[in-house]
């Protein structure tokens, strides 16, 4: 590790801050219907999609009503994409006619964008057209992103006020956010990423004459304004199977460092979103602390870990000084692959721009450990806010009746139901993280896909699941996804990942939504200091991460001391 | 911090006869259908019962079953001891109920066939008595059920339930009728209205509530059993998911190995102590002679943050004292007090005597009656008292009074402008007179008691409200509120005025607890959160009330909020602190386990345990053994201090929250020593 190293993180992690300071507060006053500097351009547009639409803007939704609609869209948006991935041989801009995909790979990918998750079974330029990567996958990037931000917004209305029946309007929550925020924001980046040298074009290729004489083609698309929106989204999903270490996704350092920033901007803005909503900025800062340490700690961990190099290659003559190089963009580095890949994991982007199955065993094990966490350090756009929030519930619940009080979050009593619904969301990563890896290591069918056994192949495998379930859709590599059993299985992974958590937590807004608000006295469980910051790490370590230990020590942390003990597999 | 701490029974925390009591009721409680009520020490024996079987059955066919058979055993300690801990915490309940059902002896009742005639009376047994029934009590008689007088008066000795042996009045009519089953009158007779079904006397629901039979689990129990099931679903997960990698890293798991795991994570700790907690806090109340009615009402007092606390007898002494005098021109101060000494020899009501100390204890009059002197006793018709003596006359009372009785149109102006102010404060201005001379004005007025101001600023710092009820005029009440320092008062004050002021009090989200006895109490005890009944408050009051107080002394509102805020503190810190074990298990049985698969996972066992046997060993024992070690903590409960609830919890969290990391990694240890030493494993 050096000094420019470190200096290199923690500058693009203030500059996250402060660029998301404004955002956060943008976003409030979007959320509460407020005019913004972009309502004279854009207000009329809103007004047009409610009128053509027939919404009323001003009825608002119980949280049922909020929950089905949301739903309701998510479900009509998977089969619109399925049905594109499906037809896209049929389809207009499909200039070299690829073949739609098969059924089931549809269904993985189709699940995978709605989800958020960005999971890819395939490789983008070879697979898809410029079409379908742009009505397809570039435009449910904006809606799964929008999704999981109007949950964040309906959950923090709850803690608002007392005795609310409802939680806002779906449809217009879902609708601003993707016109005031996501858009503009996402316009701007693909401009400034077509400056750095990011292509955004409808041709599909180049044909370029190497020096040899070798004719080379060279592929190429509508990938700036995909890779703004997968970025800002924390999506993950690229154009080309490589991914953000492409170099037609992310030629330099300054593009890295920009589509770090993309990827932080809204889970860090969305803390403060919360504090403005609820009232309390305070509160809004202690949930970015608590993320923040997780990161600071991930990429202390994984950038520790990486600079020190790989010891077997050390005994064989290799300079320890460059570290773990392999598998890295030299354009970027150590630190820079480092924290972009700790950045993607800890949010639910899953972009990557180095080959993680080429980390060290603990540089690999914190971006798992991240997503077993349930993404919530700060977690994907929206996703992580309302994943946070459950567990500084259940962290409130535990250890709240020790001031002497049954337990309440922002004046609202937590009880039974809330209890219920944040243990049944909760229950859900082990749940299909474990359940999932187990079963699959279980059948031959299933080893199968690894193409190593040992220690390694089980990372790749507990990877996979969590990846898929934590809708994070980073890849370790290394294993064939496309197959009947993993796209079938990390389809439904992603599906209860994101459905049978966030059912929950609208429930929990409902519940908590209806309650009474207790005024704040010197008898109330602080949960704005520096003591809550530590206890909610301390709850997020041990609830959230610790059940995951047996399966973490016979995978990373096996090869790890193994690896420092002269093995390899 | 007040006198009712010394007035608690003490039971010793740990007796012999209590010890082998819960013993026996521990294995009994070991039947999985009570033991269901109790998913995470359910599970436990479940998994108990499946390694035992498997242990057996190893040693029947000769394998070595040493190791699995210890295992079985530390499970089973880890259930008994959480019944254990259940049982004794039920057992300091049952001693009390055993006295209060010697008290239930079958009496014979006088059933008056016509209630207007009392001589006409037929003797049956006090179990066959029904709800409306009319019976004649004398003296020397035992009231034979609950009920409420509807004639007479008579003296009652309530020990059986108070254990207070000062017998009390009842009588016909007022806030004073109800009688209670068991009791003694003591002198004169009553006839009452029978008002309890047969079984659901005051007596027999005491008893009820204090074996524990009508324990239900409280709102909060039940968030906190939600989720330590949760918990061990998550862990059950983990562990069976754990087979199959395991089975892919070429590791060999055996049940009995897997089952200690298992049961080191999930929250036994808590799950074992969590009833004992609840029922330890209600007898904590009852040692302090409060019946609460449910485990929600003792809840319900920690969350309390406004009370509603009645000025006479809780924030003043019951009357009114003398505090200062004021002597006319002329007249000094010892010749005032001289006067009013004399003066008051014939007042024998409370006021009258707080002269005399105030007196005493200023000028250091001592109250002597002159040779020959003739007392004129107070009375309520002319509000006078005085002494006549060698022609001298002496008399004290109400301002006008004395005025008339002096033949004095205007005092003079420094005793009109004392009188005036006195009654601005909300004093009361007795004046004294010699002859036709107006000698001076004495104050009297409500004496706060003394360390209430800091009580209440105790609780303001607890966060919790106080708000004084009086029927004062508002502008006496403030004077007092200021005085006493409490937040907010009623002034003038009807029953209705209260039921109001909790409504709207409540509409905020703020719990209230207030004290009661009369009926016109009810409906304001009824929508309180929690509603403290006087033992000496009518019928209607103790059904609205959802907490008795044996003693009747309303001051204990305090405590009790207190000790329910204890309550909930203990399950809280041993929440925590089974949490925080968690993460010492996964070093000490981890390594052990994957150790043939991958030695290199030695690392991981920062502990050093000796063996790998000895590790999942010592790592049950402690699991087993930490259970048995809290069981006093969670009896006695964790102290509770007044000093807020940000520095409450960071003293607390850091207790039982680093604390339950930190130590059983040293536990763990020394019970590794300990096995390895005497050559167990």
């Amino acid at each position: 590790m050096t000094i420019r190293g470190w200096a290199e993180i923690l500058l693009v992690l203030v500059v996250a801050v402060l660029l998301a300071w404004p955002v956060g507060i943008h976003i409030a006053r979007v959320a509460e219907g407020k005019r913004t500097f972009l309502h004279p351009l854009l207000g009329p547009i809103e007004r047009t999609f409610y009128t053509l639409s027939r919404i009323d803007p001003a009825q608002e939704m119980s949280w049922q009503q909020y929950t089905f609609a949301l739903l309701a869209l998510n479900a009509i948006h998977f089969l619109m994409l399925y049905a594109i991935l499906r037809l896209q041989f049929y389809l207009p801009l499909n200039p070299d006619h690829l073949a739609g995909m098969s059924p089931r790979l549809a269904f993985n990918t189709a699940m995978s964008f709605v989800t958020n998750t960005n999971w890819q079974a395939y490789s983008g330029e070879t697979t898809l057209s410029p079409g379908s990567q742009m009505w397809g996958l570039t435009s449910h990037m904006f809606v799964s992103a929008g999704t999981g931000i109007t949950v964040a917004l309906a959950l923090s209305r709850a803690f608002a006020r007392g005795g609310l029946k409802t939680l806002g309007n779906f449809w217009v929550d879902l609708t601003r956010i993707v016109l005031y925020v996501l858009l503009p924001i996402a316009v701007v980046a693909a401009f400034v990423l077509v400056a750095l040298g990011v292509p955004q074009t409808l041709a599909t290729h180049a044909d370029a004459t190497t020096l040899e004489g070798l004719r080379q083609t060279i592929a190429m698309g509508p990938v700036a304004f995909m890779e703004a929106i997968k970025q800002l989204g924390t999506n993950g999903g690229g154009y080309f199977n490589a991914n953000s270490a492409h170099p037609f996704e992310n030629p330099n350092a300054f593009s890295c460092i920009l589509e770090i920033l993309l990827v932080l901007l809204i889970p860090f803005a969305l803390t403060f979103t919360f504090g403005h909503i609820v009232g309390e900025k305070r509160q809004g800062y202690v949930l970015l602390a608590v993320a923040g340490i997780f990161l600071l700690a991930a990429v202390a961990v994984a950038y520790s870990s990486e600079a020190q190099g790989n010891p077997l290659l050390t005994a064989i003559g290799v300079d320890a000084t460059q570290g773990n190089m392999e598998g890295k963009e030299i354009r970027f580095g150590i630190p820079l692959s480092v924290l972009f890949n700790v950045v993607t994991t800890a949010t639910s982007c899953g972009a990557v721009n180095a080959m993680l199955d080429s980390y060290m065993p603990l540089g690999g094990m914190v971006s798992m450990f991240l997503m077993q966490l349930g993404e919530v350090v700060p977690g994907g756009v929206g996703s992580g806010l309302y994943g946070l929030i459950v567990f500084a519930v259940l962290a409130v619940f535990l250890a709240g009746l020790m001031v002497g009080r049954t337990p309440e979050y922002l004046g609202k009593k937590i009880q039974a139901k809330e209890v219920k619904l944040a243990v049944l969301a909760v229950l859900i990563l082990p749940l299909s993280i474990l359940g999932g890896t187990a079963l699959s290591l279980a059948l031959p069918e299933a080893r199968a896909s690894l193409a190593i056994g040992g220690p390694h192949g089980l990372s790749e495998m507990l990877y996979a699941f969590t990846s898929a379930t934590a809708n994070n859709g980073s890849a370790f590599a290394g294993i064939s996804a496309d197959t009947p059993w993993l796209d079938t299985t990390l389809g439904i992974a992603m599906l209860l990942g994101r459905y049978a958590f966030l059912v929950p937590v609208l429930a929990i807004a409902g519940s908590l939504g209806e309650k009474v608000k207790v005024p704040a006295s010197t008898g109330t469980f602080p949960t704005d200091g520096l003591l809550f910051v530590g206890l909610l790490c301390g709850v997020v370590f041990i609830v959230g991460g610790l059940q995951f230990m047996p399966a973490l020590s016979l995978g990373p942390l096996a090869e790890h001391f193994a690896l420092f003990a002269g093995k390899s597999f | 911090m007040t006198s009712h701490h010394s007035k608690a029974e003490r039971i010793p925390l740990l007796d012999r006869s209590l010890l082998s009591r819960a013993l026996q009721d521990a294995f009994r409680k070991l039947d999985p259908r009570e033991l269901i009520r109790n998913p995470v020490i359910f599970v436990t024996e479940i998994v108990s019962a499946l390694v035992t079987l498997l242990a057996v059955r190893d040693f029947a066919i000769g394998k070595p079953s040493l190791f699995s058979l210890s295992i079985a055993v530390f499970l089973w300690l880890t259930v008994l001891f959480a019944t254990f801990a259940e049982a004794i915490a039920e057992g300091r309940g049952r001693a009390r109920a055993e006295t209060l059902r010697r008290m239930r002896t079958e009496t014979l009742a006088k059933l008056l066939p016509n209630p207007a005639d009392r001589a006409v009376f037929k003797p049956v047994p006090a179990s066959e008595l029904n709800v409306g029934d009319h019976v004649l009590v004398e003296a020397g008689d035992i009231i034979p059920s609950d009920g409420e007088a509807v004639e007479g008066i008579a003296s009652v000795n309530e020990a059986a339930i108070t254990g207070e042996s000062a017998p009390v009045i009842r009588e016909a009519g007022g806030d004073r009728s109800a009688v209670t089953g068991g009791t003694l009158v003591v002198s004169d007779w009553l006839v009452i209205r029978i008002t309890a079904a047969r079984g659901t006397t005051f007596l027999d629901r005491m008893i009820r509530l204090v074996e524990g039979a009508e324990r239900r689990k409280t709102p909060n129990e039940i968030a906190l059993d939600i989720l330590l099931a949760g918990l061990t679903l998550i862990f059950l997960i983990a562990v069976v998911t754990l087979v199959s990698f395991a089975h892919y890293s070429g590791a060999t798991l055996s049940i009995p190995v897997l089952a200690a795991l298992f049961v080191c994570l999930i929250p036994t700790t808590i799950g074992g102590l969590l009833s004992a907690i609840g029922i330890a806090g209600m007898d904590r109340l009852l040692r302090f002679n409060v019946l609460a009615t449910s485990g929600r009402a003792v809840e319900a007092a920690g969350d309390v943050d406004t009370l509603l606390l009645d000025k006479t007898g809780t924030i003043t002494l019951g009357n009114r004292m003398a505090a200062s005098i004021v002597p006319g021109p002329g007249v000094t101060e010892q010749e005032l007090a001289q006067a009013a000494v004399l003066a008051s020899l014939g007042d024998d009501t409370p006021e009258g005597r707080s002269i005399l100390a105030f007196a005493r204890g200023r000028y250091g009059i001592a109250a002597e009656k002159p040779e020959g002197a003739k007392v004129v006793p107070f009375s309520a018709q002319t509000r006078l008292s005085g002494l006549d003596h060698e022609g001298q006359t002496w008399r004290k009372g109400a301002v006008d009074s004395i005025c008339q009785w002096a033949g004095v149109e205007n005092m003079p102006s420094v005793l009109t402008n004392a009188v005036e102010r006195i009654a601005r404060a909300g004093g009361t201005p007795l004046a004294v007179a010699r002859g036709r001379q107006i000698m001076g004005v004495i104050e009297l007025k409500d004496i706060v008691k003394p360390g209430i101001r800091e009580r209440f600023a105790a609780l303001r710092r607890m966060g919790i409200r106080t708000v004084m009820v009086t029927g004062d005029n508002r502008l006496t009440a403030a004077a007092i509120a200021g005085e006493a320092g409490v937040d907010d008062f009623i002034a003038e004050a009807t029953p209705q005025d209260k039921l109001s002021y909790i409504r709207r009090v409540q509409s905020e989200g703020r719990l209230v607890a207030m004290t009661g006895d009369g009926t016109n109490d009810a409906p304001a005890l009824a929508q309180a959160d929690v509603g403290v009944v006087m033992q000496t408050g009518t019928q209607a009051a103790r059904e609205a009330g959802n907490m008795v107080d044996l003693d009747s002394d309303p001051t204990k509102l305090i405590e009790i909020v207190e000790i329910g805020k204890q309550l909930l503190i203990t399950r809280g810190a041993l929440t925590t602190f089974s949490i925080a074990n968690d993460v010492s298990k996964y070093f000490a049985i981890l390594p052990a386990i994957f150790v043939t698969a991958y030695p290199e996972l030695e690392a991981l066992n920062v502990m050093r345990l000796n063996s790998p046997q000895s590790a999942i060993l010592s790592a049950v024992i402690f699991n087993a053994l930490i259970i048995v070690l809290l069981v006093p903590l969670a009896l006695r409960g964790v102290r509770f201090r007044p000093i807020g609830a940000a520095e409450l919890l960071r003293r607390n969290l850091l207790l039982y929250g680093v604390g339950g990391i930190v130590a059983p990694f040293i536990g763990i240890k020394l019970i590794d020593m300990f096995i390895t030493a005497l050559g167990l494993s």
